[in-house]
């Protein structure tokens, strides 16, 4: 069978059924088909206006560019038009429920991207003199200030780009550490359950992953992390809550365990949303861990990015943050960009990124939190994780958990027992809810269960979106049970596209559009 | 709170629904002893308090549209159309997923083939990636990825690296194994890199233009690069020069990345970017990031799909070819737009006015007396020596109303013969009157 990029099937198994539309166009009303800007677009149409300048004497060298570019313009309307067309075929957030486990999609404020814009953020220079950026680097200190009281940690590192970025920076603090002790231990524990960016960090500096196996029910018991204990260990990267949304229980039990060793405990912010006001990292025993402002403090997702990933570090591992970092002082926060500035006891281990970090995420993250206030977001913790455990009593009847019905925290997990005999598979009951209008939950993923779907709701949703989302469901496991087969296999019938092939995407890569033979540009409107 | 819906009724009708007594209940699994009772910080704001709050913090910090304004080194001040910023806010772009279900995101994927295809094109390379996170994190990116097609380990930097990205592959690429050989800042463009190259190289990294702004011919380098199994990685900060001077590809360069902020997106205080990353197709099994690509659905329609995943994180885990998950996709939207509105046509005299503007003001200031340019070539950006310490000159001039570049001392702190140089930029927003303005001031400061 072949295997996507998620590692699981693709196209469904019987032959799709032809819903192509019978219009002259292949437009279905709203649906518009699009054409490549590189079909529609012309060489010598532009949207922008600019004066050519008036004569000059190049001082280009050798150096002038011998080739014309080959990039076609569109003009203004026809730039509107393509993009709003493309931007109706996605899916969205502000359109519906978008249950996609461990990835947090939650309402993106519009106030946070007013905020964003204003002039003295939006429109500063990260080498401006720093006599005239006195607020950004005040609402760094705040910003930071905000997260280590929630995480009740020592010091922050603002400049990681995103969650993987932040893992590597808290690694490399590990790593740096354990060198200032002229120590080489080079090996990192990651249980089963984890997020790939957690080996794939490890790894990529130099540290051989050895697995932690979990308990049935994807938590990870003491026992077995002690039983891997060695001077060789550097660290544990430990997701809590983890991967199946709950709670690591032993958490202290391990995290002590792991200091006795000499060795340091990361933990993956992932799914931090569920515990803020509840719990604090820092008590638990972490020493680094890094958080994803676009999951819990909602910067939006973006069609895939950009994030921002600052982490946060406890009293062992304050030391090395990474330049630049932002030091309180007399007069106020001084942003430190340099070793020539720092003081005794400041050893950061290097540099990230060219300059201080998402600032546009920062101040839509800040934004979001003093909108919600300390009351605010604990309260949308305790509504996270009340609409995972909703969704989990509206549907524990029919679809089954891997550990039984059991309290979870912002996210329910599943697995496929319930579709055993119906010829459906977990992507076949997922495509599906796609023609129901959702988007489909996280699936096969944590690796650890079966067919795994986990649902993460997150507090955006009201009683009333919830209801209709679990009695679709409902439905759906109905039909699936009742042999209707067909319906799942074939889906989505109402999306954009059906099903795509992407065995045939990676088995000949077309990777960007190339000329058709024979090609004739259309000519430039006069 | 405006976020949250529920009604406290909603509240405990769910909590009925669930069959325990309270929200306490659902946090049971956390211990007692480690539960939280209220956070040090403030109370729920309003939008209008949240407004002032940050609109205090803003108005303390001075805008680049506000003032003569030649700041670069890295990120540049350029006029974004109107309708880019309209569009990166549609909902579907803004507050849309990862495209894993590629059925319901066609829109953010056929944007990534676009995006890929111009860069491609202004890189002059066979295939690009689908953005990194900013220039400087793409650049240490490439240099592990010429570890993995090399074998070797030794990565050679230029002295015009901008010292930010030297700084950024000397802290990850010794933790990854490599040893990373940094020749010494070159203001002057002298320095002899080809010396440096040997059967040990793994890559060569060469910045043009380099950070002091001289265009650097970059084929004899590749060519040597070559002749010894190494790669060349090119590296550009100002991606709006490619539209005037030779690409990269065309010189040989194995490995292209750079940053793409200039095209569509605002200064922000040095994020988000966007990282640009191009190479040859024979490398792209080794390539780090998303890849997007063309196939059909299941009723033979053109579609695109994320594509060749089996380099990624999160199919292979610890074999990776890089931890990344996250790109830049909204700032990759942002430049795909610009750059449709510009096209061949716009972008060629988007850098001629660019250039024809830098051209003038480097004339001007090398006629203030005491002020020595040290280019030969230049595209918008260029070094200049002032008859004192750079960063003091720049503090004076700040109370003069401009803001007339980076010191090198602010990139290279604590290098003597480097602290009287400063790196000035002028893009498509400088007017007659801002040029004449830093004059001016610059003239009576050296007085």
């Amino acid at each position: 069978m072949s295997m996507n990029s998620q590692g699981r099937p693709t196209v469904a198994a019987t032959a799709a059924t032809s819903d192509l539309p019978d219009t002259f166009t292949g437009n279905r009303a709203l649906q518009i088909e699009e054409a490549l800007l590189f079909e529609v677009g012309r060489h010598d149409v532009t949207g922008v206006d600019l004066d050519e300048p008036a004569d000059f004497t190049p001082r280009l060298g050798r150096l002038a560019r011998q080739q014309p570019i080959d990039l076609p313009g569109l003009s203004e309307p026809e730039t509107m038009r393509h993009y709003v067309r493309l931007s109706q075929k996605n899916y969205s957030i502000d359109s519906g429920l978008y249950p996609l486990g461990s990835c947090t999609m939650k309402h993106n404020p519009r106030l946070n991207e007013k905020m964003a814009r204003l002039p003295g953020i939006g429109d500063v220079h990260p080498l401006q003199p720093l006599s005239t950026v006195g607020g950004a680097v005040e609402l760094m200190a705040e910003l930071g200030r905000w997260l280590l009281e929630m995480t009740g940690m020592t010091s922050v590192a603002l400049s990681p780009k995103a969650g993987a970025h932040g893992e590597l920076c808290g690694m490399m603090a590990i790593k740096a550490a354990i060198a200032a002790k002229g120590e080489t231990r080079n090996i990192v524990l990651v249980p089963e359950s984890a997020h790939g960016t957690n080996p794939a960090t490890a790894a990529l500096i130099g540290f051989k992953v050895v697995t932690v196996p979990a308990r049935p029910d994807g938590t990870v018991a003491p026992e077995a992390v002690k039983a891997l204990l060695s001077p060789d260990v550097a660290a544990i990267m430990l997701t809590n809550p983890n991967t199946c949304g709950l709670f690591e229980r032993d958490v202290v039990e391990i995290a002590a365990a792991i200091h006795a060793a000499g060795a340091y405990f990361y933990c993956d912010g992932a799914n931090f949303n569920a515990i803020v006001g509840k719990a604090k990292v820092g008590d638990l025993g972490v020493d680094a861990m890094h958080i994803n402002l676009h999951k819990t403090f909602s910067t939006p997702h973006g069609g895939g990015g950009p994030g921002a990933g600052p982490v946060v570090l406890s009293e062992r591992l304050a030391a090395f943050a990474p330049l630049p970092f932002v030091r309180a002082g007399a007069d106020g926060p001084v942003l430190v960009e340099s070793e020539e500035a720092l003081l005794p006891g400041e050893t950061p281990f290097g540099r990230m990124t060219a300059f201080h970090g998402q600032m546009g995420m920062f101040v839509r993250a800040l934004s979001y939190m003093l909108s919600h206030g300390s009351d605010g977001v604990q309260q949308a913790s305790e509504d996270a994780v009340l609409n995972a455990n909703y969704v989990r009593a509206g549907l524990r009847d029919l679809m089954s958990q891997p550990s039984g019905d059991r309290t979870c925290m912002h996210e329910v997990l599943f697995d496929d027992t319930f579709l055993e005999g119906t010829g459906v598979s977990t992507l076949d009951f997922a495509k599906a809810m796609i023609d129901e209008g959702y988007h489909p939950m996280t699936m096969y993923f944590p690796l650890v269960v079966h067919g795994a779907m986990l649902i993460e709701p997150t507090e955006s949703e009201s009683k009333a979106s919830l209801d209709l989302f679990i009695a679709t469901l409902r439905d759906l496991v109905m039909k699936a049970k009742a042999g209707e087969r067909e319906r799942f296999q074939q889906a989505p019938r109402h999306a954009p596209r059906r099903r795509l092939d992407e065995t045939r995407a990676a088995r000949s890569p077309k990777l960007k559009w190339e000329k058709p033979e024979p090609w004739t540009e259309v000519a430039a409107a006069e | 709170m405006r976020y949250l819906p529920h009604s406290d009724a909603d509240r405990q009708a769910m909590l009925a629904a669930i069959g325990v007594g309270s929200i306490d209940d659902l946090f049971a699994d956390i211990p007692k002893d480690l539960r939280v009772h209220g956070l040090d910080l403030p109370k729920a704001a309003g939008e209008m308090s949240v407004e002032r709050t940050l609109g205090r913090l803003s108005a303390r910090n001075v805008a680049a549209s506000s003032v003569p304004f030649f700041v670069g080194a890295g990120a540049y001040k350029h006029h974004v159309p109107a309708t880019v910023d309209h569009l990166i806010q549609r909902s579907e772009f803004l507050t849309s997923y990862t495209p894993y279900q590629p059925e319901i995101t066609q829109g953010t994927l056929q944007v990534l083939f676009e995006f890929q295809t111009q860069i491609a094109h202004l890189t002059g390379m066979e295939v690009a990636n689908a953005s990194m996170y900013d220039g400087s994190t793409a650049t240490v990116e490439a240099v592990l990825m010429a570890h993995r097609l090399t074998k070797r380990k030794k990565a050679v930097l230029s002295g015009g690296l901008h010292p930010h990205y030297r700084a950024v592959v000397e802290s990850l690429s010794p933790m990854a194994g490599d040893t990373v050989l940094s020749l010494p800042a070159d203001p002057n463009a002298t320095e002899d890199i080809l010396a440096s190259i040997d059967a040990d190289t793994s890559c060569v990294v060469v910045q043009s233009p380099s950070v002091y702004g001289h265009l650097i011919d970059l084929a004899p380098i590749a060519a040597k690069a070559h002749e010894v199994g190494a790669l060349l990685i090119a590296v550009f900060t100002e991606v709006v020069s490619l539209g005037l001077i030779e690409p990269p590809g065309a010189q040989g360069a194995d490995i292209v990345v750079g940053e793409g902020q200039s095209i569509g997106n605002a200064l922000s205080f040095g994020g988000p970017y966007v990282g640009l990353f191009a190479t040859r197709l024979k490398f792209v099994r080794q390539m780090p990031g998303r890849l997007c690509g063309e196939t059909v659905d299941a009723e033979g329609r053109r579609g695109f799909v994320l594509t060749l995943s089996t380099r990624e994180q999160h199919i292979r885990r610890d074999k990776a070819t890089s931890n990344i998950c996250t790109n830049s996709g909204l700032c990759a939207l942002a430049f795909t737009i610009h750059m449709t509105l510009l096209g061949q046509t716009g972008l060629a005299r988007l850098a001629r006015v660019n250039h024809a503007n830098a051209v003038k003001l480097a004339e001007s200031l090398s006629k203030v007396p005491g002020v020595t340019l040290l280019n030969d070539s230049f595209f918008n950006e260029f070094t200049i020596r002032l008859p004192g310490n750079a960063a003091d000159i720049v503090e004076k001039l700040v109370a003069k109303g401009v803001l007339a570049g980076v010191p090198v001392s602010r990139l290279e702190p604590g290098k003597a013969e480097l602290a009287d140089l400063l790196i000035v930029a002028s893009t498509e927003v400088n007017t007659d009157d801002d040029r004449a303005a830093f004059v001016a001031a610059l003239s009576e400061v050296l007085a």
